[in-house]
């Protein structure tokens, strides 16, 4: 469950330039601005696929129309052949930051994701199990401005599980946490991954955490996006690229390619 | 410094401050106690028209016009802001009228609401109703175009229903605006009920204030300046104690 398949996927939108002026003071023309062009990627049931890419490339743009949060101008997405074209419990979306609802406890939040069962015993075990699983035990009722970064992310992550979804999409899940905090939700990721089997898709602006925790590594160029590399990733967990040479390799030929010549 | 002294010190003293004020002007000013009467006079009258029943009874008057009103205005204004913020269409169609009647002062509206209501509560009620529902409409919009689209894409990928969405991501995101426009709009509809009781009724704070005028009393003008004041304190207080619903509603009660 969980295959992929995205065929010549096209996305443009116009930009309103109207209230800019040109040098003779005349109001700019529209423009559009095509963010995917002729996108054609495939991944495999249960893969964790890592996207890297520079800024502004159309990373999340990608993320949200697999989503179905938005529509592609032409192409189109297949789940196990099935057009994706809404959003659907399906398929959960891991935000950046702040995607728990805020007036809602930690219980509340992730109860959203089975709210429609019916055995209430059931679904107070559930949650909890989930509220266990993510070591938020004794936050239950917090509100999400209460928890730290990384326990919010730990928070929508148990509401993004607990739904038992074929497809985790993540933009960014690791973006703004400390140091220790990153290394220890990778890790953490990383065995959910190994011990759910769910597919992820994973965008992130780190090179290090696509080659840790990847089964794919795809890279995007910048806008319009186009695909760079689309590598399968065959090294065991845990990974480290200081030690692998293949992977160190790889490490090089990515920085290369992302425009710094040599690696950090 | 911060003092340890407990805030009401404070209050109090300014008050007893503005007190005194009050009474060396009345006393020295050369108007007569006609004229400009000191507190003690005041209290003597206040102590008087209640006794009498008359404050209370006209106090009750003008409460309960502007709580038709301003109920009125949350009932009809609250749900159309929540229709407008959702809906670009209806907003655009809606909102240039809105804008364009929003500046007329209730008060304008005198002349027009008599003839329509007649004499009698009605023509006030829909003062009060016109001075908050124009603010609670437009505070209403803002606030739910503010939400965080996030939250609707949230709403998108768990399934909600429609109903949900209204309970589970609009009502609350858009508490705490919606409390403040409510502090801000009952102290609007507090003047502006003072100021229509001049004009169509026979009863109420602003009717006790201009009938004791045209008797020459201006104690009793005072009497009622005053309650009018106390009564504005005890509404926003009463308005106050729904951030209680807000901090609730976000969770933020705990961090006072």
């Amino acid at each position: 469950m969980g295959h992929i398949l995205i065929e010549n996927l096209n996305k443009e939108f116009i930009e309103r330039r109207q209230h800019k002026r040109d040098k003779e003071g005349r109001p700019e023309s529209d423009r559009t601005v095509t963010v995917l062009e002729d996108l054609d990627l495939e991944f495999e049931a249960g893969e964790m696929v890592c996207i890297l890419g520079p800024s502004g490339c159309g990373k999340s743009t990608l993320l949200r129309i697999i989503a179905g949060f938005e529509q592609p101008s032409s192409g189109r997405v297949l789940q196990d052949g099935r057009q994706l074209s809404k959003p659907s419990p399906d398929n959960i979306f891991v935000y950046q930051h702040n995607g728990l609802l805020p007036w809602m406890t930690v219980w509340q939040n992730i109860e959203l994701g089975i709210r429609r069962l019916e055995d209430p015993v059931e679904q107070e075990e559930t949650i909890q199990e989930y509220i266990d699983m993510v070591e938020l035990e004794g936050f239950e009722h917090h509100y999400p401005h209460q928890l730290s970064g990384g326990m919010q992310r730990r928070a929508e992550l148990a509401r993004a599980l607990v739904v038992n979804p074929e497809m985790l999409i993540m933009d960014e899940p690791f973006s703004g946490l400390d140091f220790l905090t990153h290394m220890k939700m990778r890790e953490e990721v990383v065995n959910m991954h190994l011990y759910l089997g769910k597919t992820i898709l994973l965008v992130t602006h780190n090179i290090d955490d696509a080659l840790i925790m990847g089964d794919r590594v795809v890279i995007l160029s910048g806008r319009p996006a186009q695909v760079k590399l689309n590598r399968k990733l065959d090294f065991p967990h845990p990974r480290d690229p200081k030690t692998a040479p293949k992977l160190q390799e790889l490490r090089e030929e990515i920085f290369f390619m992302l425009g710094v010549s040599y690696a950090v | 410094m911060e003092s340890s002294k407990p805030a009401f010190i404070y209050t109090a003293a300014a008050f007893l401050g503005a007190l005194a004020l009050w009474e060396l002007t009345a006393r020295f000013s050369g108007w007569s106690a006609q004229i400009f009467p000191g507190p003690g006079a005041v209290l003597a009258s206040l102590i008087e028209l209640t006794g009498n029943g008359t404050l209370i009874r006209h106090s009750i008057a003008s409460l309960y016009r502007v709580t038709a009103g301003f109920y009125l205005a949350m009932f009809l204004g609250i749900p159309l802001g929540m229709c407008l913020g959702r809906c670009k269409p209806l907003r655009l169609m809606i909102n240039p009228v809105i804008h364009f009647l929003r500046p007329i002062s209730p008060l304008a509206w005198i002349p027009l609401s008599m003839l329509w209501f007649g004499i009698g509560d009605l023509p006030a009620i829909f003062l009060i109703f016109l001075s908050s529902f124009f603010p609670l409409l437009v505070a209403t919009t803002i606030a739910v175009r503010s939400i965080n689209p996030v939250y609707f894409q949230v709403a998108n990928n768990f399934n909600f229903s429609r109903l949900e969405s209204f309970t589970k991501i609009m009502v609350p995101a858009t508490i705490p605006a919606i409390v403040t426009a409510l502090r801000l709009s009952i102290t609007i509809a507090w003047l502006v009920v003072v100021a229509a009781e001049m004009i169509a009724v026979q009863s109420g704070l602003g009717y006790l204030i201009l009938d004791s005028r045209n008797a020459l009393r201006m104690d009793y003008v005072m009497v009622g300046m005053v309650v009018i004041g106390v009564i504005g304190l005890l509404l926003d207080y009463i308005m106050r104690q729904l951030m209680n619903i807000e901090s609730a509603a976000w969770g933020t009660l705990g961090h006072k």
